[in-house]
């Protein structure tokens, strides 16, 4: 599906989601150009979860819209999803199953026409040839994520939403996994959005940031400005100043 | 997703002996059971058979909801709910899967259960004819039912309703006659009993090995019930994760 370059992958109007008494995500509005990384911050119980969960269908909204490219989830889901993956660590991928069975029933779920010539190309581009084969329960922290992110490329989504992505991840793997990650969006043009609590990632991938608090969004804009701005040296004191700072409104989930 | 079912089975030969461990203990049991009320006679004669032919197709009933619920529950297990539910897979294209799944599971179960039956005691659950088909899918069915209802209250409270999941169904065996008529139960109850699929497929099994006659209206009262259960299944299953969805539980996982 094509959308014209000047359509935001994601528009977000007005999103609101309450669990009882608690406010997860109030008002939330924002848009995202394709084909950039917008990192999505804030500190725990921030909304940033929530939110990533509303656009991927899996949390119902109370209130607001979500158009992805154009289409609103609320009535095209069944068109949107195709174009859509995620990677988090709050979903797993069946431990008993081998790396290549997991990724082909990803593929066939996302209607992919010719799965295996896609996981090879996966294989090779996340180094996991050397274990297809094997159960994923077996695989090492590294290696996990690195299927979780071959599970997440495997539609090679126009969207893809990344929740920490290189937590648990040593310096090494995860800086390689830094550098795929930003040479799939040159590669395919994807828009990406990354919610991380490494400032250091976020400096380096995003060309802007949305930092939340209690649901809301308290700040936004790109890294270097935001870090002029609030007159500090690094993301992470901004980063701290703003989660710090005097309460604003409603609670946090 | 069958075929991510299939991987699974393929994978753990645990499971696979598993779905034939306790039907064939359950047969053994009660086979052992009729020769034991019936000493010199054929476990066919004199209606004995009933017993041993309830024992097998109440376990297609029982196996058809907990291979569902099992089907589900291993999701649950993988976390990998969230993964699913976010890909192009729809509800009830995954419920679909749930009961394709059930239906395999079932069959690898109850197959070699239903030969070993017949080298132990001489006794063929095949001799119900073609009835047998009928009989099996009316009481999958309505393990289906039952097995939908509870993978959707587990999808919308977490695994801390496992439990319903292994015990559910043997709520309903008391009234569903197996081992003995409906006309058995109080007078009272039997309304209730006959508001179950499961109690005319057990009368309909009786008609064949006692009077050798097909009971077409028992048959047919199955048939319309099952298709209410199926139905109300599907809704709940539905319902439950529209709940679920709207509580944040597709992303939260756990007890």
């Amino acid at each position: 599906m094509l959308a014209p370059a000047e359509m935001p992958a994601l528009r977000v109007d007005g999103l609101g989601k309450r669990y009882g008494a608690v406010c997860a995500v109030d008002d939330l509005s924002f848009a995202l150009p394709q084909g950039v990384t917008m990192g999505l911050l804030g500190g725990n119980g921030a909304g940033k979860t929530t939110t990533i969960g509303m656009i991927l269908g899996l949390v119902t909204p109370d209130c607001g819209r979500i158009e992805v490219l154009g289409h609103d989830l609320g009535r095209a889901g069944r068109r949107i999803r195709p174009l859509i993956n995620f990677s988090s660590p709050y979903a797993d991928l069946p431990h008993r199953l081998t790396v290549r069975e997991n990724l082909t029933v990803f593929a066939r779920l996302y209607g992919l026409r010719r799965p295996a010539a896609r996981i090879a190309r996966l294989a090779r581009d996340l180094d996991l040839e050397g274990f297809l084969d094997r159960p994923s329960g077996r695989l090492s922290a590294g290696q996990k994520t690195r299927l979780a992110l071959a599970k997440a490329l495997i539609n090679e989504p126009r969207l893809l939403l990344l929740d920490e992505p290189t937590a648990s991840l040593d310096p090494d793997t995860a800086d390689w996994v830094r550098g795929l990650l930003e040479s799939y969006r040159r590669r395919t043009g994807a828009t990406l959005l990354l919610a991380s609590h490494n400032m250091a990632e976020v400096e380096r991938l995003c060309g802007e940031v949305l930092v939340m608090r209690q649901g809301r969004i308290a700040d936004r804009g790109p890294p270097q400005m935001l870090i002029s701005r609030y007159g500090r040296q690094t993301l992470e004191e901004v980063f701290l100043d703003i989660a710090r700072g005097p309460a604003g409104h409603g609670g946090a989930s | 997703m069958v075929l991510r079912y299939w991987y699974l089975l393929r994978g753990s030969p645990p499971r696979l002996v598993e779905l034939v461990y306790w039907p064939t203990v359950q047969m053994v049991i009660w086979g052992f059971m009729t020769l034991y009320l019936h000493p010199e006679g054929d476990v066919m004669a004199l209606g004995f058979g009933a017993l041993l032919s309830g024992v097998m197709l109440w376990d297609v009933c029982f196996r058809g909801q907990i291979s569902l619920c099992g089907a589900f529950l291993e999701e649950m297990y993988a976390r990998n709910l969230g993964h699913l539910m976010a890909s192009p897979l729809r509800p009830v294209e995954f419920a679909a899967a749930l009961l394709v799944t059930s239906l395999l599971r079932t069959l690898i179960g109850l197959l070699p259960t239903s030969l070993l039956a017949l080298w132990f005691f001489g006794f063929s659950i095949y001799s119900l004819g073609m009835a047998l088909i009928g009989f099996f899918f009316l009481l999958i069915v309505m393990g289906w039912a039952v097995g939908l209802v509870i993978s959707g209250l587990i999808m919308r409270v977490g695994l801390g309703a496992e439990s319903f999941a292994w015990a559910a169904i043997f709520a309903v065996a008391p009234l569903s006659g197996v081992y003995y008529p409906i006309a058995t139960l109080p007078e009272w109850l039997r309304p209730v009993a006959l508001m179950l699929p499961s109690a005319h497929v057990f009368e309909g099994m009786r008609a064949i090995l006692t009077e050798h006659r097909l009971d077409l209206t028992s048959m047919a009262l199955a048939t319309g019930l099952d298709l209410v259960f199926l139905g109300l299944g599907f809704a709940a299953f539905l319902a439950f994760h529209a709940s679920a969805k709207a509580r944040g539980r597709l992303m939260q996982m756990g007890e």
